[in-house]
């Protein structure tokens, strides 16, 4: 057994199946808290009786129903380009979990481009949105394809920048290595050493500048104009039916998995918690982070109401940008001067 | 095989399970559903009247000047990474450079938006 995994094919093979299943396994979760906290906060029930009890295999009934639903194709539609679109979508998001320190050792590829890696992969999913949009020969797609672009440019700027403050912060960009810089003591409290998050190391400005612009990213309320239902029936998906529509639908919320869990990571200690071994316990702190953080977007949704386009860019460029460029000058000062 | 290669092959194969996922499970349901297109259902959806003119419409597209600037600060983030790395070895003179750096886009910014690139009213 230990044999075979000393060969790197078998292991990346075992890693790729283990990681997808994990992601797989934490989106349909995360479909499933959606639909119930969603009806909590309305004051319903939610799903109630797919799998017998709180209707948890909800998001698996929904899943067979799609794969027996027939696949449209648009007449007009640029027939390669649609079909690619979905995976280039799911690609991207699988690829940031390359990164992503479950513990110590628990690391598909501890790459020291670590975080730069990670905002790169992830914005390929919009790519993969925009080729949806304008692949799909419709206009409420088109209109769709090109906010998400309009959305991806205004705000990948704040969400690099905001991650510059935790790389000054700790010195490197290994996810690994930052989640080990914030379990240094912070400072010495008496005999007590005080560890902290970089979230509470003078980095809150750095993670709302980030939750910010990952929900952006993301498309979710209050930033979800490129599938506004009201004004674009369902944005650059309108055309999508039946599995490929679900590949779509899978790939949000992996997204929100993968997204959820670099900010973990980044400003909350990933796998780290105090007193807890990180070797033993590690996945599930990060899970537990994770959840916490796609806990708060879903309560967002039924907080916020959508932003306008113009008012959309007015944030990103009049507020997020200037103050992440003044997050880093404070950062980089505090760095040097003690 | 060197580290090295190994980063980019695991990468690789990453994503490209992402599109396999994608190929296999579209593949499976293809055993299951029904295919029956007809005429109708293959029209584009435009709330249940005909469609008018084609789907690839002129549209104004505001945000191209955005996309401009996106460039600049982009190109500017690449930058910025690897002194922030280095940062703590390089000290006082690097921390001032980028400072000056940083306020030299930031009346850029000021400029462009002074200039009305975000007022939409036409």
């Amino acid at each position: 057994m230990i044999a075979v995994l000393d060969n790197f094919w078998a292991l990346l093979g075992l890693k790729v199946l283990a990681a997808t299943g994990v992601i797989l396994t934490v989106a349909l979760v995360i479909i499933f808290a959606e639909l119930k906290i969603s009806a909590h906060m309305q004051s319903r029930v939610g799903p109630y009786f797919a799998g017998g009890r709180y209707g948890w295999a909800q998001p698996l009934a929904d899943a067979v129903k799609f794969l027996q639903k027939e696949d449209l194709v648009p007449r007009d539609a640029d027939r390669p380009v649609f079909k690619m679109a979905p995976m280039v979508v799911l690609a991207g998001t699988l690829a940031v979990f390359v990164i992503v320190p479950f513990s110590p050792d628990l690391v598909v590829r501890n790459l020291d481009l670590g975080v730069f890696y990670a905002l790169a992969a992830g914005s390929i999913g919009t790519v993969g949105v925009l080729m949806a949009g304008w692949s799909s020969a419709n206009k409420y797609s088109l209109m769709g394809g090109l906010r998400a672009a309009a959305q991806l440019i205004a705000y990948e700027l704040p969400l690099v920048l905001a991650v510059v403050g935790v790389v000054i912060a700790s010195g490197t960009m290994s996810m690994v290595g930052i989640v080990e810089a914030q379990a240094e003591p912070f400072f010495h409290l008496g005999d007590t050493a005080i560890r902290l998050p970089y979230v509470f190391q003078g980095q809150i400005v750095g993670f709302a500048i980030f939750m910010i612009a990952m929900l952006a990213e993301l498309s979710r309320t209050p930033f979800d104009m490129p599938i506004a239902e009201s004004e674009l029936v369902m944005g650059y998906l309108t055309e999508y039916s039946g599995i490929r529509f679900t590949m779509f639908f899978l790939g949000e919320y992996a997204g929100i998995v993968a997204m959820s869990a670099i900010a973990s990571t980044l400003f909350l200690g990933g796998y780290y918690f105090p007193g807890l071994d990180s070797a033993t316990f590690g996945p599930v702190v990060l899970l537990a982070k994770i959840g916490l953080l796609a806990f708060v977007m879903i309560w967002f949704r039924w907080t916020f109401p959508r932003f306008r386009e113009d008012q959309l860019q007015s944030i990103a460029w009049r507020w997020l940008v200037p103050l992440s460029l003044v997050n880093i000058a404070v950062t980089a000062t505090f760095k040097v001067v003690f | 095989m060197t580290g090295y290669f190994q980063d980019y092959i695991t990468v690789a194969v990453f994503a490209g399970f992402g599109a396999l996922l994608v190929a296999v499970t579209i593949g499976a349901s293809a055993l299951l559903r029904p295919k029956n297109p007809t005429p109708t259902k293959s029209q584009s959806y435009e709330c249940g009247i005909d469609p008018v003119g084609g789907g690839w419409s002129q549209t104004h597209v505001r945000y191209y000047i955005f996309a401009l600037l996106f460039l600049i600060f982009d190109v500017e983030a690449v930058f910025i990474f690897p002194w922030a790395v280095q940062l703590e070895a390089l000290g006082v003179f690097a921390l001032v450079e980028m400072v000056v750096f940083i306020a030299i886009l930031l009346a850029g910014l000021v400029y462009a938006v002074r200039k009305g690139v975000l007022e939409w009213e036409s």
